[in-house]
């Protein structure tokens, strides 16, 4: 029971149009997720890390994407539904929580209104029960008046309030898989914290898998099961997140790492990545997509067509550059 | 808020004041006056010198405003029209129940070209419905008011007969019928497609944009990833913040409906506050154009207030303080 497989994505593709062309933002990810996991993606921005989110439940407009590939949910390749397909499962067993809470809630509605909004397309609930279900829902995710806040605007509560009402919203009908885009970047510290938490406490109540987007790996060490690394639309490192952070292979999860200011070094200069993420379209397709960034590793380390390694029973590494890896100002070995 | 709303009622008091010195000056300042029309080879001078000082119009430019405001403010009376003979608010108070009726009939027509081909345009953005309101919008935009009154006149009008070529009712119908109203509805239509035409565009592309707008905020996609079906979507989260900016305009457009359209009364002699305006300025009847000024001025005013009220009342976000 414990690992029952929920969604399966196999070899995704999702393009972009820019004129006639598409150009792939995701390109080739595949993994899979599992009841009661909470699998972190990580990378920077513009990685394709909430494309791969929107590809799954197909929020992107379709006439400038191309999705391809398998995205198994159910039994079912729900890579190709259509939007009243997608509109059956959207909200009922997949939920979303976005990253920025004010521009997600809209700013006409009452916050009791919105949610209560996906109840009526998924459920039999009369309006009096939805009501009811909306109120606990409120409180469930720690809102102290429930009765209040359900008759206030967005823009009437504080930043906390409002990811708190976008988390009810998503878990109102029980997803089984709830996918959180950056829940916290909006937030200040120490609700962020109080967001993770609820998050944590609501999955072991419902026994949702999650898929959390996020390029804080703080928040992948307090929260994750796994964790996936991405590059340029690519998973370069999966492993447990006890795996990752003891173990960390690639290049790039190692710069990473290497990159996160330390409390003991203030006056240290921090370490950073050399250059910068490729722009879609002048992506290099071919060979190792983060050889750019490390130009002192010879290009003999680097694979011709850089595939995923499984090093460990869970813990796979794409490319061979990790292998010699070494920082710039550690001088060769 | 209602204190809110009293201080600005109260604030258009200076307002109005400085308008009608202004409004004094600009009349004072055009050549002519009311007399200079009347003046043929037989008048005596004498004769028009005697009707002049008669009117005041040779007192000096202060006295002549100060009697002015005295006379409105004391006695409500805003004089006596030279061209019409009659007192100017009986005069205007007949216009605007002829202008009122053709402006309500106007925006009912704009809206209800303007809304479903503003958010369809948006909606299906690119496709051939699309293209074809934004070329319906180019033409509307740049033909003149005037040019297309003029061409529906001649070819509704004068060729095929289909409508009245001027005035607002026939000869022959009591007041108050049933008959009498469908007439006076007969000569709106003209005037009122004509004006109508002329104003989808503003609304047209504004809902077009907004919509467009709209569909890619991040609430809406909030709203998709609910599984709301797409129609709710539109009806229920996109249409309902695009119509925010047409609302901003409401106010401006209730009170516009009592100022009516200079051109448009004009070329169909519809016998409203704006071709009384044109005909009063030709006439230098001060007496009728200085009051007609200082009420569009007060009505833009009133017009900007309720742009507000009403917005307050749309968008939760906004309370004027």
């Amino acid at each position: 029971m414990e690992n029952e497989k929920i969604l399966e994505i196999k070899d995704l593709h999702t393009g972009f149009r820019f004129e006639d062309k598409y150009f792939d933002a995701v390109d080739g990810v595949s993994f899979s997720l599992y009841k009661n996991e909470l699998l972190a993606i990580v990378g920077e921005s513009g990685c394709g890390k909430s494309t791969i989110a929107n590809s799954i439940v197909g929020l992107h407009d379709k006439n400038h994407t191309r999705v391809s590939g398998e995205i198994i949910y159910d039994d079912e390749n729900v890579v190709n539904y259509s939007e009243e397909q997608f509109n059956k499962i959207r909200g009922k067993d997949i939920g979303f929580i976005f990253q920025d809470p004010l521009a997600s809630l809209n700013p006409l509605h009452r916050v009791g209104e919105q949610i209560k909004e996906a109840l009526i397309y998924h459920t039999d609930l009369t309006k009096e029960q939805r009501h009811e279900r909306m109120l606990y829902l409120l409180g469930r995710v720690g809102i102290v008046n429930p009765e209040r806040t359900a008759r206030q605007f967005p823009h009437e509560l504080s930043g906390g309030m409002r990811q708190r009402v976008l988390i009810a919203m998503a878990l109102s009908c029980k997803p089984n898989i709830v996918i959180a885009d950056e829940p916290t970047t909006a937030l200040d510290v120490t609700i962020q914290a109080q967001i993770l938490d609820l998050l944590s406490e609501l999955q072991n109540e419902i026994h949702a898998g999650i898929i959390l987007i996020t390029h804080d790996l703080g928040v992948v060490a307090q929260m994750a099961d796994r964790v996936a690394v991405m590059y340029a639309g690519q998973f370069v490192e999966v492993a447990e997140a006890k795996e990752l952070f003891r173990n960390p292979l690639h290049p790039y999860t190692r710069s990473l790492l290497h990159s996160i200011p330390q409390s003991d070094a203030v006056g240290a200069e921090l370490n950073v990545i050399q250059g910068m993420v490729p722009s879609l379209k002048n992506l290099s397709r071919d060979g190792c997509r983060f050889a750019p960034r490390i130009p002192w590793i010879p290009d003999s380390e680097h694979e011709k067509n850089p595939i995923l390694h499984q090093i460990s029973r869970d813990h796979f590494v794409r490319c061979t550059c990790w292998e010699n890896f070494h920082f710039e100002n550690e001088g060769g070995c | 808020m209602w204190k809110t709303v009293l201080r600005r009622v109260l604030l258009m008091i200076p307002q109005l004041f400085i308008l009608s010195i202004i409004v004094f000056a600009l009349g004072q300042a055009m050549p002519g006056d009311p007399f200079t029309g009347l003046i043929t080879p037989q008048t005596k001078p004498e004769a028009i010198e005697a009707l002049r000082e008669k009117a005041g119009l040779n007192n000096p430019i202060p006295v002549q405003y100060k009697d002015w405001m005295v006379r409105i403010l004391r006695d409500g009376n805003f004089g006596q029209s030279y061209t019409y003979k009659m007192p100017v608010s009986t005069l205007v108070g007949n216009r605007v129940a002829n202008t009122l009726w053709l402006s309500l009939l106007t925006v009912i027509l704009i809206y209800l070209i303007a809304i479903p081909l503003g958010i369809n345009a948006g909606r299906y953005q690119d496709s051939a419905f699309d293209k074809g309101v934004v070329i319906y919008n180019f033409i509307s935009y740049a033909i003149p008011s005037f040019i297309l009154g003029l061409i529906f006149l001649l070819v509704f009008g004068y060729k095929l007969h289909w409508f009245p070529t001027g005035g607002s009712v026939d000869l022959g119908f009591k007041k108050g019928t049933f008959d009498y109203a469908m007439n006076k509805l007969y000569h709106m239509i003209l005037p009122a497609i004509t004006g109508a035409v002329l104003g989808t565009t503003g609304t047209i592309q504004y809902l077009r944009n907004e919509v467009i707008d709209a569909k890619t905020q991040d609430y809406v996609k909030t709203a998709r990833s609910k599984g709301v079906p797409t129609d709710k979507v539109y009806s229920h989260h996109i249409f309902r913040n695009s119509f925010l900016p047409i609302a901003a305009f409401l106010g401006f457009t209730i009170t516009g409906l009592l100022s009516g359209s200079v051109f448009i009364e004009t070329i169909f002699s519809y016998p409203g506050m704006g071709e009384l305006f044109i005909s009063s300025i030709n006439s230098r009847d001060y007496a009728v154009m200085n009051t007609l000024v200082l009420l569009y001025g007060f009505l833009t005013l009133l017009g900007s207030l309720l742009s507000d009220i009403i917005m307050t009342i749309v968008d939760p976000r906004i309370r004027i303080e």
